[in-house]
């Protein structure tokens, strides 16, 4: 395991019946790198991050995450990676304190406590522990859910839109947590997003999807020379709008 | 599997609402049976030759019903709060899963089967626990077939979502009148005794009226059961784990839910 990329996926493809949700896709992400995974809405972000923590079979093709083979021995590593999106919840009914000790003993973390309190402090839920997590705005359970995501310091870390419904302020301060994090783990973060400044900031790779293939991939500034754009939102609707390189 | 029981537990923990119903529709049922039972003694030379049989049966269907629903209700919590999805991108295996919502379900059943039993000993004068280890042996066949059918239920639900969930209702109703809970299956039209012949809580009721009646143990008839539960069991926990490997194959793990 030990000098082996964080994720290395060949030829990934997925398919529903004549319906292709991704196509040929390959990734490759080192160590304490941050890859962005640019695209509109029904690219094939989501899915890509589902086939990675295997909650999702793909039709074709071969995934390694952190030296082992993702596909046949997935148990084997799953302590060593976590995620969070907007599409999957915590229960509501129990309080942020009980979810996170829950997920704390699925991932066999020691000090349950310890490391609770330390994220509480972290991502500022202190006050928010007892409350359930049913009861907590948009905002307040996009952290607790990103409190769970770091529960067990995954050497791997998958965000699908980690900043939806943070308030500027907040997210800015998630941002700069993230990036502290895979700096001082050396962990890898997949991060899924449309916030581009997002992106500029936390990424080292962008690979940009588009109806389920790969449409181009760089760093955020080669990209945005390559396509002679100041930013990377006008390369991103370069892309989204079918513009060619100029 | 620890960590799924403490979940499960801090659900039950939290709502005392939660913790009364428990052990309200069982105690209510053993109530109203209770007070039948004690009318049809004085009418029936059947009943009143095993005065306790009435109760005894609605005790121990009870113990199936609740460790089947101890089982698919369960279940549905995590389709409800939308939680598949974190829950096997961690290491949780389905069969870990599967074994936490037995475990759950058992407690589950002993809270609501114990305060109805504990009322029937109370108001009725009938202690089914008297009964020693053949109540045992009743108790964990029952609760292995509510398990059976509860894997099954959550598999199906996996499978064609939580418009499915009906079913966790559905299942024991229909087959309620094959397993001779007040009857004895042999008044059964022929081909629906084939049917009772499959299910190990008609072999219970068998070993219960046997026990009242006659005062006679029939072991045989408790084996078979746990035979049968065995087999049971195997195609529960079967069609749980093919339902969870097709619902990473089709992306229900992420989808499912309210």
């Amino acid at each position: 395991m030990a000098g082996a990329l964080a994720v290395h996926a060949r030829g990934l493809a997925k398919r529903y019946g004549s319906v292709t949700a991704v196509e040929h896709v390959d990734l490759d992400v080192e160590p304490g790198r941050v890859m962005g995974l640019l695209g509109g809405n029904g690219a094939g972000k989501t899915t890509t991050l589902a086939m990675l923590l295997g909650l999702l079979l793909p039709s074709e093709g071969r995934i390694e995450v952190l030296g082992t083979d993702m596909l046949r021995h997935r148990y084997r590593i799953l302590s060593h990676i976590n995620f969070s999106s907007p599409y999957v919840d915590l229960p509501h009914r129990l309080t942020v304190y009980q979810n996170l000790r829950v997920y704390a003993g699925l991932y066999g973390v020691r000090r349950r406590d310890a490391r609770i309190r330390e994220l509480a402090r972290d991502l500022d839920l202190d006050d928010l522990l007892e409350r359930p997590y049913g009861r907590l705005s948009a905002g307040q359970r996009t952290r607790a859910s990103l409190a769970k995501a770091l529960i067990n310091s995954p050497r791997l870390l998958l965000l699908d839109e980690p900043t939806a419904s943070l308030d500027p302020d907040t997210a800015d301060r998630l941002r700069g947590y993230l990036k502290a994090y895979q700096q001082t783990q050396g962990a890898a973060v997949i991060l899924a997003s449309h916030n581009m400044i997002e992106v500029e900031r936390l990424c080292d790779d962008v690979v940009m999807l588009q109806a389920g293939r790969v449409y181009d991939r760089g760093t955020p500034s080669g990209l945005i020379e390559k396509y002679g754009r100041i930013t990377l939102e006008e390369v991103f609707l370069d892309m989204a709008r079918g513009r060619t390189l100029p | 599997m620890t960590a799924m029981v403490e979940r499960y537990m801090y659900l039950l923990k939290g709502s005392w609402p939660r913790l009364v119903e428990l052990a309200y529709w069982p105690t209510m049922q053993i109530i109203l049976w209770g007070f039948l039972s004690e009318y049809l003694v004085g009418h029936s030379s059947y009943l009143a030759r095993a005065s306790g049989i009435l109760l005894a049966a609605v005790l121990l269907w009870d113990v199936m019903f609740r460790g089947q629903l101890g089982v698919s209700v369960v279940f549905f919590e995590e389709l409800y709060s939308r939680n598949l999805g974190h829950l096997f991108a961690s290491p949780l295996r389905a069969y870990e899963l599967a074994g936490a919502l037995a475990i759950i379900s058992f407690l589950r059943t002993v809270i609501g089967v114990g305060v109805a039993a504990y009322f029937a000993s109370l108001f009725y004068h009938f202690a089914i626990w008297r009964m020693g280890w053949v109540f045992v042996a009743f108790f964990f066949n029952l609760l292995a077939m509510g398990w059976a059918i509860g894997l099954l239920v959550a598999g199906l639900v996996l499978r064609y979502g939580l418009g499915a969930e009906n079913l966790a209702w559905a299942a024991v109703f229909a087959i309620a009148p094959v397993s001779g809970i007040y009857y004895p299956i042999t008044i059964l039209p022929h081909w629906l005794q084939a049917i009772a012949h499959w299910l190990p809580a008609a072999y219970v009721f068998m070993g219960l009226r046997a026990l009242l009646f006659h005062h006679v143990v029939a072991s045989g008839l408790l084996w078979h059961a746990a035979w049968l539960n065995l087999l049971g069991l195997s195609v529960g926990v079967g069609v749980f784990l093919y339902t969870f490997r097709d619902a990473r194959l089709h992306g229900r793990l992420l989808n499912l839910g309210e």
